[in-house]
């Protein structure tokens, strides 16, 4: 378990980081936490020709928190966006969500980026981006573009990064007011991959009646699965019903497609609770 | 192909040997500075181990998950085999062998897990000792609850555990006795 | 000075360990060429072709080796370790695979390269040519034989046993209740943090072949490397440096590798080690476990077993290197502390192609345990009895022991059980718990909408098998003493209780005792540590040569004080009249007077001389004595000692998403005299965790190929700390052996043994329909209640499909 040879640069701008990975092309892979990138070359499942190590450019370590979003650049630890009280207070459900992601130690190296690039369909972050429509940013020697969540996750740890691209930010859209969010998972050990896991938001109108609710699931297919339960109109009964209807599950050696698409119930009827619960304890706060 | 990009693409911060194909990096592990090539692929781990001999931070599976390998960087706990030794050129590394005082003082961590019996084989100790250095150092005063937590992230084949949650709530509290 | 012997004293280990001073394989030989293998990737294959070509300018390389380079017994099948008159077609795989591989994971081509990167490198560019075979996977497949693993083994049958004692299908027939139980335990393993890994160095100027390796056996792997690769015994040393683990998988012995690598050393001239990694150690070290079982059981209203007839399937996997032990070990042990009334097992051995089986911790045991804890709960469920009602009705009483059950236990020796208190062990653990009062417990639960359940499993462990261990006990004329016994360590605490034992025996500090263990060059005839045999085997024969070191001490300083040896004792390093402190000699300076020195090198030493006084009529050394105060002993008892202990266990199911947790679990344990309580309760901390991570996490997922599915930490799910107990409620209960100086008895295996059992009856309990196949996760207690809820049945788990009233 060694991992193969590659070629290694550390660009110590992001416009040299660009020209590197402008030249590599396809050859060309980005290298930040490396948490899960680390794993597959050790395992020799990834053999890149190129590792463009972006740990130098301190300049992305940046979580920032404005009015209507949160913006995570490419080189901000899960930890460091964990910690983040301003980045809590305008989308808890980043959070919320970066509880669950491995253990601490894998969280200190990890960056969000990274992980929603690797687009993992057992990955929290996925799921959260997708659900709450955000976009990633990626920029290349070409200029930069933004893709939209619900484009960006095209399969299994397939995104739209193009060669030569950097995603260089997440844009992460604020919790609106008179809303509320969960994000609950089950997995086999604490910190595992989990086998099936949902976040949720719920919208109140001023009237204290639900608006909107919409879920996004990790583990149940290629890429995050974002469902609108508004017609549940709340009740989490009716949202897991609607949910286990909606979702293809299938099985592995963890569980049973059953299993899962029972769990897909479970985590809906939990997700929906929880978020709107909060959405009103935000809307009477 | 080959180990290390080449002048035309640039390195950065760490710098390639031209003839070698190796990076020249500096290390200061338990503060001591240590300049040392090695390939692009090398893992911090083996980099600790093979190439600065000090063995006291151990491999156990090598993708990851049994935290054997933690060492502080920057003060920070990481998985040192999820680590190319070049990404830390520059850095300040802590591992088990840098625990114990100048003197050779057993740490409050390293005396409570002797006192707990926090250790069987070994083999997953030193991972242990830097993780729960690193957490009391942010948290000195853990419920037993939160010491679980701090140690949710590292495999032991040999304790159970049980001893371990001990240890960290003994360290907590050797500390205390010393600072007051 | 206070006696050591059953103080909870810390490690003397710890220390070195805690600064990260330890040596384990991976630590040493920083000079020497690196091995990696290609493996098969095909669970059964003819391999037609290897071509090296395009590795032969990988760089950092220096050697390959295929089946065909290796001379004479080299590249023959390793050796069928422990033969058996029932192993009638015993098969082991070759060191590197000749022309068929039979697992994925077997070794097939070795590369040496100046690092274990560049290894892979080489390795990544061999190219096998595999013609697939269609792979035998599981007990189920193995029985059906559709297909073989060996084409010459018909049935895929290895081994076929069968013992009794009675006619037991009479017996069941003419019981007034009998019943049918099919039950069946996954595939586990030890899986230590440390994988396998051995270091050679031939020293070409006194050709002596050194090895270090993380092994079990040091001696085993001496002698077995020796003679592969023509070598005498003395010109082979063996050292087993700091083991990160054994669990029973670094009993086999030799590896592949602990064959190829000393002889690549010898060959190459050149350092060479190998270090498993944990992808490796998944498909090509050992797993156990997997066995399915046919109960038929026959008893009384009362709940007595009248008759019990087992017949179960045991997956050796691919090859049979250390013989039929575990399924012996089922076959015997399942039985525990009761009486079974006539008694018929059968077993069959049966290949699979998958990995070979060692015994990982426990050892058949919890299969043994997990078959007739289910046994006596489906009684109880059967006649509606409390279950500890049933045990109780079916334990040996103390005053029946030794008990003899007209069986062969593992050791080729009767199943004699020396000494055990059971009624008294359940009595505790019923106290423990709270057994008569969880019905409120559970009461209380269920109105807070939660669905609790509790559990208990009984088990008898023999432990100490022979034939034997040996020490060796120096006093040097520092006054320190130096203790040496050949089994190996794993984490145990061998350094810290043999230093007790010897402390105690010689009347000198602890601090003064030495301990080495697994070295062959310090003591060279031992057999191993496994069977939670070092505290009885080597413990005593640490005793015994202490006692002799003492005896001769006593006899030399009393000569010197012109005293009779029987007024004599040691205190804390001093040989002395007893009870005049004032009257003694340093044990050290009896070491120095024991030994009429030629030389005065050092003060000491002078005072040895041959010149300096003395009888002179007499030889300065009697005939029939010896210079120096050294013991020299071997303890061989005349068969185990039976351990035994009981667990309980309260268990959470959550109703919605079948996730289960252990709310509370509790011990009773009997290993004998104890030595050291604080390290018995961190081996009894490490089984339960272990029963745990079996019982609810761990299995060897294979998919019909032979493919192992979850080889790596990701998804081989063993517990961390938020999958264990919060705690672990212990009581001990000593009940002496009477074969061993010491009363003792073994305590490393004894935690995991009843792991499955205890969580299926609790699960059980908690969910009203019998659990008959371990481990189980929640996917699996979800479809359970599926199926029970389908078929309209969740009360009595009695009724249920699996659980057949027989007749």
């Amino acid at each position: 378990m060694k991992p193969p040879e590659f070629g290694y640069s550390r660009p110590e701008s992001v416009a040299e980081a660009l020209a590197v990975l402008g030249s590599l092309g396809p050859d060309g892979k980005v290298l930040a936490g490396g948490q899960s990138l680390v794993p597959l070359l050790n395992l020799r499942l990834a053999s890149p020709g190129h590792l463009v190590d972006i740990n130098a450019l301190a300049g992305l370590g940046y979580v920032r928190a404005g009015r209507g979003e949160v913006v995570i650049g490419a080189l901000a630890r899960h930890a460091q966006v964990l910690a983040d009280q301003a980045a809590r207070s305008v989308q808890p459900l980043l959070a919320m969500a970066l509880a669950h992601v491995a253990h601490p130690v894998i969280r200190n190296r990890g960056t969000t980026v990274g992980s929603i690039v690797h687009a993992d369909p057992a990955s929290e972050m996925t799921a959260v981006l997708a659900l709450l429509g955000g976009s990633v940013r990626l920029a290349s020697t070409d200029g930069e573009r933004v893709v939209a969540a619900d484009r960006f996750f095209l399969g299994s740890f397939e995104a739209d990064v193009r060669p030569g691209e950097l995603a260089t930010e997440v844009v992460v859209p604020a919790l609106p007011p008179r809303a509320g969010c969960a994000f609950t998972e089950i997995s086999r050990r604490r910190g595992d991959y989990a086998i099936c896991g949902a976040a949720a938001t719920v919208a109140l109108s001023t009237d204290g009646s639900i608006e909107r609710v919409r879920a996004a699931y990790l583990s149940v297919g290629p890429a995050p699965v974002v469902l609108d339960l508004t017609e549940s109109a709340g009740d989490p009964e009716s949202a897991a019903r609607l949910a286990t209807e909606r979702i293809e599950t299938s099985g592995d050696i963890h569980a049973t497609a059953d299993y899962r698409r029972h769990l897909v119930g479970v985590v809906t009827r939990r997700a929906l609770t929880a978020a709107l619960a909060h959405a009103r304890g935000r809307a009477d706060g | 192909m080959a180990s290390g990009g080449d002048g035309a693409m640039g390195s950065g911060g760490a710098v390639t040997n031209p003839t070698t194909g190796l990076f020249d990096i500096r290390l200061t592990v338990n503060g001591t500075l240590h300049a040392v090539s090695v390939p692009a692929r090398r893992l911090l781990s083996d980099c600790l181990r093979h190439d600065l001999r000090l063995t006291g931070t151990h491999v156990g599976c090598e993708h990851g998950v049994c935290g054997a390998c933690t060492v502080l960087l920057d003060g920070v706990p990481v998985r040192s085999c999820l680590m190319l030794a070049v990404s830390a050129d520059g850095s300040a590394i802590t591992t088990v062998e840098g625990l114990a005082a100048a003197d050779g003082t057993l740490s409050a961590v390293q005396r409570a897990f002797k006192d707990s019996h926090g250790l069987q084989c070994g083999f997953c100790t030193p991972g242990f000792l830097t993780m729960i250095t690193a957490a009391l150092a942010e948290n000195p005063d853990p419920t037993p609850e939160e010491a679980r937590e701090m140690v949710g992230g590292n495999l032991c084949r040999c304790t159970g555990y049980q001893n371990i949650v001990t240890a960290v709530l003994r360290a907590a509290e050797l500390t205390r006795a010393e600072r007051a | 000075m206070t006696s050591m012997f059953g103080e909870p004293i810390a490690r003397v280990e710890d220390d070195r360990l805690l600064r990260g001073e330890g040596a384990y394989l991976d630590d040493l030989g920083h000079d020497a060429l690196a091995a990696a293998f290609v493996r098969s990737p095909h669970a059964h294959a003819v391999i037609r072709d290897i071509d090296v070509s395009g590795a032969l300018d990988a760089a950092g390389l220096v050697a390959i080796y295929t089946h065909e380079d290796l001379p004479g017994r080299v590249g023959e099948p390793l050796p069928l370790l422990i033969p058996h008159p029932a192993l009638t077609h015993g098969r082991t795989g070759y060191p590197l695979a000749a022309a068929e591989v039979n697992h994925v994971g077997e070794p097939v081509v070795m590369v040496v390269a100046t690092d274990r990167y560049l290894a892979e490198d080489a390795a990544e560019r061999i190219v096998v040519d595999y013609d697939p075979l269609p792979a035998v996977v599981g007990v189920d497949a193995a029985r059906a034989a559709e297909h073989l693993v060996h084409p010459d083994v018909p049935g895929n049958v290895a081994a076929h046993l069968v013992q009794a004692n009675g006619d037991a299908a009479a017996a069941v027939a003419a019981a007034p209740h009998r019943l049918e139980l099919d039950l069946y335990i996954e595939r586990s393993a030890s899986t230590p943090l440390e994988g396998r890994g051995v270091l050679a160095r031939w020293d070409t100027e006194s050709r002596r072949l050194r090895i270090w390796t993380s092994t079990q056996t040091s001696t085993g792997v001496r002698a077995a490397v020796a003679a592969k690769l023509g070598l005498a015994l003395a010109d082979v040393d063996v050292i087993t440096p700091d083991v990160g683990g054994g669990f029973g998988v670094k009993i086999v012995h030799p590896w592949p590798e602990e064959v190829l690598v000393p002889w690549a050393a010898m060959t190459l001239g050149r350092p060479v080690k190998f270090t498993e990694d944990r992808s490796e150690h998944f498909v090509a070290s050992a797993h156990e476990r997997g066995q399915r079982h046919q109960v038929r059981v026959g008893f009384d209203d009362d709940g007595r077993i009248l008759g019990l007839d087992v017949t179960f399937w045991h997956d050796n996997g691919a090859y049979i290197p250390y013989g039929v032990i575990v399924p012996i070990i089922t076959s015997t042990q399942l039985l525990g502390p009761y009486k079974p009334g006539a008694y018929r097992v059968e077993f069959s051995s049966l290949y699979t192609n998958t990995v070979i089986v060692t015994p990982y911790r426990g050892a058949g045991r919890p299969q043994g345990a997990f078959v007739m804890e289910r046994t006596m709960d489906a009684i109880a469920a059967e006649l509606d009895l409390d279950r500890t009602l049933v045990r109780e009705r079916n334990f040996i009483q103390p005053g029946e022991m030794p008990y003899d059950h007209g069986l062969i236990f593992q050791d080729g020796r009767p199943l004699i059980y020396d000494s055990g208190d059971y009624p008294a062990a359940l009595a505790r653990l019923k106290g423990l718990i709270g057994w008569d009062e969880f019905e409120a417990v559970r009461r209380a639960a269920r109105a807070e909408g939660r669905r609790v359940g509790i559990g208990l499993a009984c088990y008898v462990e023999g432990t100490g098998v022979g034939p034997y261990e040996g020490a060796h006990v120096v006093v040097e004329t520092s006054g320190k003493v130096r203790v040496a016994t050949g089994l190996t360590s794993q984490g145990q605490g061998h350094q810290t209780v043999f230093a007790q034992i010897a402390a105690d025996e010689l009347g000198v500090p602890i601090t003064d005792v030495e301990v080495v263990t697994g070295d062959t060059r310090a003591f060279g005839y031992a057999v191993g540590t496994f069977a939670s045999r070092a505290a009885v085997m080597s413990g005593s024969a640490v005793a015994l040569a202490a006692r002799a070191a003492r005896a001769k001490a006593i006899r030399v300083a009393a000569a010197a004080l012109e005293a009779s040896p029987d007024d004599m004792e040691i205190v804390d390093g001093v040989v002395r009249v007893k009870g005049d402190p004032g009257s003694g000699i340093a044990l050290g300076t009896v070491a120095v007077l024991s030994n009429p020195l030629r030389y005065a090198f050092d003060e000491a030493a002078r005072a040895a001389t041959q010149f300096v006084g003395g009888d002179l009529s007499t030889p300065p050394v009697a005939e029939g004595d010896e210079p120096g105060i050294e013991g020299r002993e071997y303890f061989s008892p005349v068969r185990s000692t039976f351990a035994s202990g009981m667990h309980a266990a309260i268990v959470e199911t959550d109703p919605d998403t079948a996730e289960v947790k252990v709310l509370r679990y509790c011990v009773v344990h009997d290993c004998g005299t104890l030595i050291n309580p604080r390290i018995v309760e961190g081996q009894i901390h490490g089984g339960v965790a272990q029963g745990v991570g079996g019982a609810l996490y761990e299995k060897m997922a294979y998919d019909e190929t032979g493919q192992l599915q979850n080889a790596s930490f990701m998804d081989f799910l063993m517990p961390y700390v938020s999958e264990v107990p919060e705690r672990i409620e212990i009581d001990h209960l000593e009940t002496p052996s009477p074969l061993n100086p010491l009363g003792i008895k073994g305590a490393g295996e004894a935690g995991v043994i009843p792991g499955s059992a205890v969580i299926a009856a609790a699960i059980e309990d908690a969910e009203g329909f019998p659990i008959t196949s371990m481990p189980i996760s929640p996917s699996d207690l979800f479809e359970l209640r599926r199926r029970h809820a389908a078929s309209g049945e969740t009360a009595n788990a009695s009724q249920t499909a699996s659980v057949n009233r027989a007749g």
